[in-house]
């Protein structure tokens, strides 16, 4: 029989086949500290994976992730997939998809970038390879390899 | 395309045909820019300059064109003089500025201003410099001054001197002249050194660059010398900047080693880079290199504010 390492939820996000050692950044996306009170969030860290060897997988209860998030999530963890629970039943299950542009997830690196002024505009950064994922600020056109550093 | 409501934010903006478009209308527009012969297409028009930056030869050349052209300017000559001072972003003075003139040619210390303005307002954005990014209207006229000199912009050898960290000009005129086909040389001292990233991106797009820091092999053979001041204000300690400031000097002695036929170009002011006796030389281009720029400019902001002229192409 399959061992559960976390239970299963009644309402809420499952972001599983997270890259080994990446489900802190997940966290870090998500926003945990933000979180309603009423959400319960488990993780998995270095679990057994058919598909990548080892993983991490994300739980988090009552909430659905906005497509800006799943969208940072893609940066991070291509290979994840996000599956929507009702009532104990997956609803819906995706994989995640970088878009051709990213906005307001990354940070520019450039000091003297104006996306890092008092502007009343969010960060934008073109995806310019997918593999390994290179970005390219909208504005500045700095580009942007190792972009962990630059979350938001 | 016609360059007709455009923004030029980067010299990306424009294809190598545009660019030849522009270059071959700048050459009419030499007698017009002198004063020889008049012509007011851009009556009614206003242009505003929103200068957020300290800058004479940009600014100036700018207003000359639009005034030769017929045209007015609104300018915005000193950033501590409008209410950015007061905590107004550069988006809402853009957006307002868009709503008093047909269009603005921006000029800003932060990396990225330009593309920002171009949002912001619903009427064209020249970029006239945005910190150390682009500065294409510069590009285009020292292109224009390239081709005056030689006829092509194809096959030339290109020798870019001094600070190629920092110098706004010469990452535009490098991605131009990689589009041309030209031969680049880099010649810089260790610490000005192009950017990795910019550098391999310029091969990556086929552009011939080699790097030569000894000045006088790269000159050996070369068609065009470029070269640019080395920039206090960006450097983040003083101490730096004198460490190199001086390092490379361009004397009648070393150009004796040239092709007679090598231009001295240098997007000016200068400071010290190029000794006077230079000036009286048939190598130095850069006093017509600033005056091209009205020519250029008034081409350009005709393009943009009025629409093409069935006319040539720069050959």
């Amino acid at each position: 029989m399959r061992e559960l390492k976390i239970t299963p939820i009644h309402h809420g996000t499952v972001i599983d086949h997270i890259g080994s050692g990446l489900a802190l950044e997940v966290l870090r996306i998500i926003g945990v500290g933000t979180l309603d009170k009423e959400s319960t969030v488990s993780v998995a860290i270095h679990v057994r994976s058919g598909k990548l060897g080892w993983k991490d997988i994300v739980k988090v209860e009552n909430i659905e992730l906005s497509p800006r998030t799943v969208n940072a999530i893609a940066l991070i963890a291509p290979t994840a997939t996000i599956s929507i629970i009702h009532d104990y039943k997956v609803r819906e299950k995706r994989t995640v998809d970088l878009p051709p542009r990213i906005v307001g997830v990354l940070r520019c690196p450039n000091p003297n970038c104006i996306s890092n002024q008092p502007e009343p505009i969010e960060s934008e950064f073109d995806v310019v390879e997918r593999r390994p994922v290179l970005l390219r600020c909208a504005f500045c056109e700095r580009p942007l390899g190792e972009f962990l550093r630059h979350l938001a | 395309m016609s360059l007709r409501g455009r923004d030029i934010v980067t010299i990306r903006d424009l294809s190598r045909e545009e660019i030849e478009g522009v270059l071959a209308d700048a050459k009419k527009m030499i007698p017009y820019a002198e004063g020889s012969k008049v012509a007011r297409p851009l009556e009614e028009k206003i242009v505003a300059m929103a200068f957020f930056e300290p800058s004479t030869r940009t600014r100036l050349s700018f207003e000359a064109a639009v005034h030769r052209l017929g045209g007015s300017c609104l300018t915005i000559a000193d950033a501590g003089a409008t209410s950015l001072r007061k905590g107004e972003s550069l988006y809402d003075t853009i957006r307002m500025l868009s709503s008093y003139a047909d269009a603005i040619v921006i000029r800003h210390p932060n990396e990225g201003a330009a593309a920002l303005a171009s949002r912001a307002s619903d009427r064209p954005v020249i970029n006239a410099g945005d910190g150390a990014g682009q500065h294409p209207t510069q590009t285009l006229l020292d292109l224009a001054t390239m081709h005056e000199a030689f006829g092509t912009l194809t096959g030339l050898k290109v020798v870019l001197l001094g600070d190629l960290k920092y110098g706004r000009t010469v990452h535009s005129l490098a991605e131009a002249l990689a589009g041309f086909g030209s031969e680049i040389v880099l010649t810089s001292p260790p610490a000005l050194r192009l950017p990795d990233e910019f550098r391999d991106e310029l091969r990556h797009r086929g552009a011939k660059i080699v790097e030569e820091p000894d000045v006088r092999r790269a000159i050996r053979d070369a068609d065009v010398l470029y070269v640019t001041r080395i920039q206090k204000e960006r450097f983040p300690e003083e101490s730096e900047y004198r460490a190199v400031a001086g390092s490379y000097r361009v004397d009648a002695a070393l150009l004796a080693a040239s092709k007679p036929r090598l231009i001295v170009m240098h997007p000016l002011p200068r400071a010290g880079e190029i000794a006077p006796e230079v000036d009286g030389t048939p190598h130095a281009a850069y006093f017509r290199q600033a005056f091209l720029a009205v020519p250029v400019r008034m081409a350009l902001l005709r393009q943009i504010l009025v629409g093409p002229k069935p006319g040539g192409r720069a050959s």
